[in-house]
């Protein structure tokens, strides 16, 4: 596999990757697909008919991770990546995915990924993406990720989705419906800076009796950057949701939290809680009589909050 | 050394005299243990040490550097320490970071792990926990108590530690305080308590009442006319062990 330094850069940044990762794994670099594997357990075809993969994983595959990320460094591309998740009944693996633009030119980079995913019953799956951008072009780097997960009994699924430097515009949108006894975890982590602008939409279908959700992100805006989070939990069974969503605001950074809850049945358990504000002053100079200064201890107190 | 030199501390644009001209000195090697009502100025007086509140008039020397000016930051370099009287919670800051942080070094969890245990926590159980509010108020007061020892300051202002904490731990507290001693040579100690047994490991006390000294001496001196005042109560008297009081 033949990457240069800044794609080696990117690679390291949203998947911790130095060298091509055990397991299954597809690495895409500037449109084309630059290294593929599949495992005896996991298959993964490239669509025919749109840009993007087919990964398909057996029943009982067990503690197998797939690795599929993305790196983008000509300025100007825009693409549309459309990548399907099939995960065979009690199966358990990893997979990580995420995606890196580095755009030192004048043209926007655009990575539009549409994930979908069908997790078999009794399932688990671990999922984690992280969006990174970097690059002094004046050329915009752009990501809006669609994930849409379908869970069938018993199975659960959880997210943790990072995007915490560099990516100018984003909309991120996730959908999730839940069959009996799924559970669903997701673990949001957003930083703006700048004038960047970031939507988050969740909407989550709790439709099968004893299914869960909890949909959780903390987000910091800086700079003059604005960020919108909506979830949305529909209880149509005996099921439990929670939604929160705690921000902290720098500078002329804005947020709009906007949590909602729809229960369709009377044993549906649902709960939004939401939180904005600056970072607490007494946070601060506790921090201070630790030895950092004001902004050393402005940064320990972010980077634990988005840990 | 700590010189305090006619400081006074207004608030409400002069109207209210929180602090009126005090002056102290905090001798090397010392544990002084400031007492008096509530409402004294004793929280106030510790905070224009840490450097939290700026005073109104008057200065502050530490080993003859002038201060005053000085913000928190260059006041926890210089060697003073400050454990928060209500500890401040976190999100996602967790215990073995603020240990690291207050140490200013890379430490291995057990070193971390040993501070936990000198306040009486299973350091095991809390290292890795965040300090947040799913702690209690006597956990984290006991946090608080370690982090401020893995700094290892030459001069550690305590704001009423023993607040929350149970009689076992009471008692630990007080070792703690008499080992600091022994760890470092000429450090000093300011504990600001109306706990008697508090005040009975203290080198010398000082009565602050009305933003005033009232009284300051000798612990054989003052305390025996001070026992059975506000300045001087039985902790947790009648309380079963264990029990958060």
């Amino acid at each position: 596999m033949k990457l240069d330094k800044v794609q080696k850069y990117l690679l390291k940044e949203i998947a911790d990757l130095s060298d091509v990762p055990g397991g299954a794994y597809n690495i895409r670099s500037n449109s084309e697909s630059i290294a593929r594997q599949s495992s005896a357990n996991i298959d993964i075809i490239p669509k025919k008919d749109v840009s993007g993969i087919d990964i398909r994983i057996k029943e009982g595959t067990k503690n197998e991770s797939v690795h599929i990320p993305v790196v983008m460094t000509e300025s100007g591309l825009k693409e549309e990546v459309y990548n399907d998740f099939y995960v065979g009944d009690n199966a358990d693996v990893e997979i990580v995915a995420g995606c890196g633009i580095d755009n030192c030119g004048n043209h926007d980079s655009e990575h539009d990924g549409i994930h979908r995913f069908f997790v078999g019953k009794n399932s688990k799956v671990k999922y984690v993406e992280k969006h990174f951008g970097s690059g002094e072009g004046s050329g915009k780097r752009i990501l809006n990720p669609v994930t849409e997960v379908y869970m069938e009994e018993n199975s659960s699924v959880e997210m943790e989705m990072v995007q915490i430097k560099g990516v100018d515009d984003t909309v991120r949108t996730t959908i999730a419906e839940l069959k009996e006894g799924a559970s669903l975890i997701v673990r949001e982590r957003l930083m703006t800076h700048n004038k960047q602008q970031a939507f988050s939409v969740y909407t989550v279908s709790l439709n099968g009796k004893g299914s869960n959700a909890d949909v959780v992100s903390r987000a910091v805006a800086r700079d003059d950057s604005f960020q919108k989070f909506e979830a949305k939990i529909v209880g149509n069974a005996e099921c439990k949701g929670h939604t929160e969503c705690d921000s902290i605001i720098m500078d002329n950074g804005k947020i709009l939290a906007v949590p909602a809850l729809e229960a369709n049945d009377v044993d549906a358990a649902l709960v939004h809680e939401a939180a904005i504000g600056k970072i607490a002053g007494e946070q601060i100079e506790k921090l201070m009589t630790l030895g950092l200064t004001e902004a050393e201890a402005e940064q320990e107190i972010i980077n634990g909050f988005l840990r | 050394m700590l010189k305090i030199e006619n400081l006074s501390f207004n608030v409400n644009s002069g109207e209210k005299e929180i602090i009126r001209n005090i002056n102290l000195t905090i001798p090397d090697g010392k544990l002084i243990v400031i007492t008096g009502p509530n409402g004294g100025g004793k929280s106030t007086l510790a905070k224009l040490i840490a450097g939290i509140e700026k005073p109104t008039q008057g200065k502050i020397f530490f080993n003859d550097t002038d201060i005053t000016e000085m913000n928190i930051t260059e006041r926890a370099k210089l060697g003073i320490g400050f454990a928060f009287q209500q500890p401040v919670k976190f999100k996602g800051i967790r215990v073995i970071d603020l240990i690291r942080l207050s140490a200013g070094k890379e430490l291995t969890i057990t070193e971390a792990c040993g501070y936990l245990s000198l306040v009486g926590l299973c350091a095991r159980e809390y290292i890795e926990r965040e300090v947040n509010s799913s702690l209690s108020g006597g956990e984290l007061k006991r946090i608080e108590i370690a982090v401020v020892l893995a700094r290892k300051s030459l001069l550690t202002v305590f704001d009423e530690p023993e607040a929350g904490i149970d009689l076992w731990s009471f008692n630990n507290l007080i070792d703690v305080f008499k080992g600091q001693r022994e760890e470092i040579k000429d450090r000093s100690i300011l504990i600001i308590s109306h706990q008697e047994r508090i005040l009975n490991i203290a080198d010398e006390i000082v009565v602050l009442s009305g933003g005033e000294i009232e009284k300051q001496g000798k612990k054989d001196e003052l305390l025996p006319g001070l026992i059975g005042t506000s300045s001087a109560v039985e902790k947790c008297k009648g309380v079963k062990k264990g029990v958060d009081c």
